[in-house]
């Protein structure tokens, strides 16, 4: 038999895995992305996939019910604002789980959890970041440049 | 309680420890850059995964 094994305990006690899944939840809602362990993430879709479901809903019994896990005003208005909206008609199946590797350190292999429905957006930031670390480097090159024509006199 | 008569010497342990061995990764080519990568992770080179960018790899 094996019943009542599903899930990890995460080498938490019942109280403390159930604030590190509600500090996880909050940080996937209001992030749209978080990086964690495997183990961590593969855990926390059980945790908010249902709590999204039942936000989707969207009456005052489940918005209660769903604050009642949640616990934090900021996450509940994101998630039963831009969140509900922009998953639409998706039934289930909210949330990604990508893998990263080990990390330095612990060796913990490492995962991104992301909101399905919010890839373009992050796509988008992720790409705008790249042009301006390369702006960025070209106005370094440019300054140096700058720089080193400047200096040649003063030593003379 | 019984226990063991001898102690073991080093090279009989050491003989059992010859079957104790790592195994390669199995890699494969990343579809964006060519590079070798682990299946089912993002390529630690150019931080690609399924055909889209997950990290912006440091230079
Ligand atoms: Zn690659």
């Amino acid at each position: 038999m094996r019943h009542q094994v599903k899930g990890r305990k995460l080498k938490r006690t019942a109280t403390h895995r159930d604030a590190l899944l509600r500090n996880l939840a909050m940080s996937l809602i209001l992030h749209k992305r978080i990086k964690t362990t495997v183990a961590k993430a593969k855990e926390l879709r059980t945790f908010v996939e249902p709590l999204i479901t039942k936000a989707r809903k969207g009456d005052l019994n489940s918005k209660r019910l769903v604050m009642s896990v949640l616990r934090n005003k900021d996450a509940g208005k994101v998630l039963f604002g831009e969140v509900i909206e922009k998953i639409g008609e998706r039934k289930g199946g909210y949330t990604r789980v990508i893998k990263l590797g080990n990390r330095l350190g612990d060796a913990a292999e490492v995962a991104v959890v992301e909101l399905v429905d919010f890839n373009a957006v992050i796509n988008e930031a992720a790409s705008s970041k790249k042009e301006e670390k390369a702006q960025k480097k070209e106005e370094k090159k440019a300054k140096k440049a700058a720089e080193q024509k400047a200096l040649p006199p003063e030593s003379k | 309680m019984p226990n063991p008569k001898r102690k073991m010497s080093k090279t009989r342990r050491d003989k059992r420890r010859t079957h104790y061995k790592a195994t390669a990764p199995t890699l494969s080519k990343c579809s964006n850059c060519g590079e070798l990568k682990l299946a089912h992770h993002v390529c630690p080179s150019c931080g690609y995964f399924a055909g889209r960018s997950m990290f912006i790899p440091k230079n």
